[in-house]
């Protein structure tokens, strides 16, 4: 699919950097003119996925993330988080609800926000390598009749 | 983020203010502790009005705060939650578990 605008953002996986990437993150999809409960899943989404590479990727130390955002045509808005850590053994296991191997601070529904919040969610993982988040939203067009 | 509350005859009034995240999650969840635990309120409420974003990380610090309201006997309850953040308790199931006024 061709993107018609992209960004990539590198930074270090620190928490305060959470609220820069889903900043960072919202303002690239408002060029596609999205609702403010749009926006507000695409934050929420976005967030789950950085937080996770702060939490599980690095969980020692410090170490590099990205945030790739593309515009695709028919109103799509992509956003890849890609993280160079620990790895996921088990994706599947992972995306289920509830599941966590981060104590009683977290909750375990990450991926289940991040699939609800987005049409597309895709994971690659390997352990010791990274893992990478892919996830889709489609911005419907204002003048199809969106109120 | 920052944490304000009232608590007359029993009943706590906490307020947030800002973004609940993982970044901040730790620091609210013990400042909600650290007053359920200085006044042993009745009732406990918990006004989100002033909270503009909540992630996965906000389900924890709520699912705290209710179980240490309930551990002395006292009732829990979310007001003011905006639309992001009730999209968030509902996906998540937290709906069910949480008085929401």
């Amino acid at each position: 699919m061709k993107a018609i605008n992209y960004i990539s953002v590198t930074f270090p996986s620190r928490s305060a950097n959470e609220a820069f990437a889903r900043t960072a993150a919202a303002c690239f999809a408002a060029q596609l003119d999205p609702t403010l409960d749009e926006l507000g899943d695409i934050k929420t989404a976005v967030s789950e996925a950085v937080t996770n590479c702060i939490v599980h990727a690095y969980p020692d130390s410090l170490g590099k993330i990205t945030l790739k955002g593309r515009i695709l045509e028919g109103g799509i808005v992509e956003f890849v988080i890609r993280d160079w850590g620990r790895g996921i053994a088990d994706v599947t296991q992972a995306r289920m609800p509830m599941y966590t191997t981060g104590g009683e601070e977290r909750s375990g529904m990450g991926f289940t926000i991040m699939e609800s919040f987005m049409d597309k969610l895709r994971v690659r993982s390997s352990v010791g390598k990274g893992t990478t988040v892919v996830m889709r939203r489609r911005i419907a067009s204002r003048s199809a009749g969106r109120d | 983020m920052h944490v304000t509350y009232t608590c007359k005859d029993g009943n706590a009034r906490i307020r947030l203010l800002g973004e609940i995240d993982h970044h901040a999650a730790r620091q609210i969840s013990a400042e909600i502790g650290r007053i359920i635990d200085t006044h042993l309120p009745r009732s406990c409420t918990l006004d989100l009005s002033g909270v503009t974003f909540m992630d996965s990380s906000g389900i924890a610090v709520l699912l705290r705060a209710k179980r240490r309201a309930e551990e002395i006997d006292g009732s829990f309850s979310v007001e003011g939650a905006g639309p992001q953040i009730k999209r968030v308790m509902q996906t998540t199931g937290l709906a069910r578990l949480i008085s929401i006024r």
